[in-house]
């Protein structure tokens, strides 16, 4: 009776650990091929670590490989998307959640409709309305398409947030006579803190991990993915330098990752499964 | 990859799902000023777009000189043009690695590992979302070098050193006519499972123990429970699996550009690698926009029958 369970748990943390190590192999060892020595002569394996540990990697893609380039141009990307995005749809979701107005219902599944339309559908007409613009390679053409992109989802998300608000706290807001931008941001913001939380760092990862636009639409100021798939091209068999520029663009998600991932999880599988 | 699971189709498995309740609250006006900012820039750069779209996919234009109409010549080609009508078959395929396999390990570790509290499971799912949390480029540089022959890296490593050097084909895995699209195949596998695993586990955790009872007390046997209980108990955990992987199938791009540049031949090419290398690099600008726009009704009748089918399944 005692030995049955005992032997399901071991094989049970067997199964977890493998499937673990399975999902995080070809990371590490990318991790540990960028410390190696450079050059097609030095290869890592993956089953071994480095002769020698050096950081000098990480240097030659930061400074020559352009990695500090393209490490800014995300980061200012992300730092104009992510708020102004998240207002946005902060302010869109409190309509549909607390109004009624004349074609709401229409607006409101107009953008749902914008979380299946694929980025390829638009591009070609996209590509050339940008340009007329004259933001091609700039930051403003990341910026707005990626907001433009991110609203969908975030107005859909807010606007749940706001509908699960106690009704109480909406009618004491009636009484006291506030404003309608009163009631938003005295008191439903405050009240959906979290949930803003979840789509702010959501949004951040979206926009820092967003690859099609930056190569469509930046030429010299390309993100940090793009940035290191080109570089990945010009630099086929320097396994050991394109793994540090592989491992500083990703390392900006991991620490968010590793910080808010309640949050992640949240938005990845609540957001998911619950409407 | 997605699957990518961009967070745009993250919550469209809802979508259908929720009658649209009656929006709550008093009529104002004010509305329109509250949704406006968001309107006008998602109607600009993704509604407007759609409708030049279908403009441009009438013309024969190659993006510089003045195009030419050229009517339905353009979707026509969706019948007729072997390559691309192929990049459909090849997420067919894909999708076999990018939905179908992640179920099934996704569905067997999670009743597995349902048996018994896990300690240490946030630890675990932390590992095991890491691959959905990192950009797909860097992923997909990482698997570059997993698959890689000069220098060899750790699967043709592994392989000699057992003993089945010879299995490996002389171009690369991902050079191979035969091998390239299985090889992004078992990327995007390894992207999908800790999501659907994680998803499941939380799913089957749900279900109350009761119907577990209720279906021994029967006499049912392991199988008999998974048809009986699991599965209905993790019906919509499954929906929201299908329809995200298969719309992220249906869109990939990123990987095939890191890992193959749609390579050797067309042989990994997909819609999305179609529609860019048609209108930047062989100057066939109104085919991609007609072909963009093929594969978004695509998208919507694939997501729609989806939903419908499953909630179907369900009332049964």
């Amino acid at each position: 009776m005692n030995t049955a369970p005992r032997r399901q748990i071991a094989f049970n943390y067997f199964l977890l650990i493998l499937c673990s190590a399975v999902a995080i192999y070809p990371l590490v060892g990318i991790g540990l091929a960028s410390l190696y020595p450079r050059g097609p002569a030095s290869s890592p394996s993956g089953f071994s670590l480095p002769p020698t540990f050096g950081w000098h990697n990480y240097v030659d893609a930061w400074t020559q490989g352009k990695f500090s380039g393209y490490f800014k141009v995300s980061t200012i990307v992300a730092a104009v998307m992510v708020p102004a995005s998240v207002v946005l749809s902060i302010l869109g979701g409190y309509a549909f959640a607390t109004m009624r107005f004349r074609g709401a219902k229409v607006i409101f599944w107009l953008f749902i409709l914008g979380l299946i339309i694929p980025t390829e559908a638009t591009i070609v007409p996209l590509y050339y309305d940008v340009r007329a613009m004259g933001l091609i390679d700039t930051y403003w053409a990341l910026i707005l398409l990626e907001v433009s992109g991110e609203v969908s989802f975030g107005i859909y998300w807010m606007r749940a947030a706001f509908m699960s608000a106690p009704r109480s706290l909406l009618e004491a807001a009636r009484i006291d006579g506030a404003s309608s931008w009163r009631t938003l941001w005295g008191i439903l913001v405050p009240f959906a803190r979290p949930a803003i939380l979840t789509l702010s760092v959501l949004t951040f990862a979206d926009s820092w991990n967003e690859f099609f636009l930056a190569l469509v639409f930046t030429v010299n100021h390309m993100t940090a993915p793009a940035g290191l798939a080109s570089f990945q091209g010009r630099y086929t068999t320097d396994i050991a330098l394109v793994s540090a520029g592989a491992m500083i663009v990703a390392l900006p998600i991991v620490i968010v990752f590793i910080f808010f991932q309640r949050d992640f999880m949240r938005g990845m599988l609540t957001g998911a499964v619950k409407g | 990859m997605e699957e990518e699971l961009s967070v745009a189709s993250r919550a469209v498995a809802v979508g259908g799902r929720r009658k649209p309740e009656r929006l709550p609250g008093e009529a104002r006006r004010i509305g329109y000023l509250y949704v406006a900012p968001a309107f006008i820039l998602y109607a600009a750069f993704n509604l407007f777009p759609l409708v030049q779209g279908v403009n441009i996919s009438f013309y024969n234009w190659d993006g510089i000189s003045p195009g030419t109409w050229v009517g339905l010549a353009n979707y026509r080609e969706f019948f007729t043009d072997p390559a691309i009508r192929s990049t459909y078959l090849h997420v067919l395929e894909l999708m076999f690695f990018y939905t179908f396999m992640p179920i099934v390990i996704g569905l067997f570790l999670a009743v597995v590992l349902s048996r018994i509290r896990i300690r240490g499971l946030t630890f675990f799912r932390m590992l095991l979302f890491l691959p959905l949390v990192i950009t797909d480029v860097v992923t997909a540089v990482a698997w570059t070098w997993v698959y890689g022959t000069r220098p060899a890296g750790p699967l043709n490593t592994m392989l000699e050193a057992v003993g089945l050097g010879h299995f490996i084909p002389s171009a690369g895995w991902l050079g191979d006519f035969n091998t390239a699209l299985p090889a992004v195949g078992v990327f995007g596998m390894w992207g999908g499972f800790g999501f659907s695993l994680i998803l499941f586990l939380a799913g089957v955790m749900k279900i109350p123990a009761s119907l577990y009872e209720a279906a021994r007390v029967d006499g049912a046997n392991a199988l008999r429970e998974f048809l009986a209980v699991t599965l209905p108990g993790l019906r919509y955990e499954l929906q929201v699996v299908v329809v995200l992987s298969v719309i992220g199938t249906l869109g990939t791009f990123d990987e095939i550009y890191v890992l193959t540049a749609g390579g050797p031949g067309t042989a990994t090419s997909v819609p999305a690698y179609q529609i860019w290398n048609r209108m930047f690099n062989t100057g066939q600008v109104g085919s991609a926009a007609a072909l963009g726009l093929v594969l978004m009704l695509i998208v919507f009748a694939v997501t729609f029958a989806i939903n419908r089918a499953m909630e179907r399944g369900g009332e049964d």
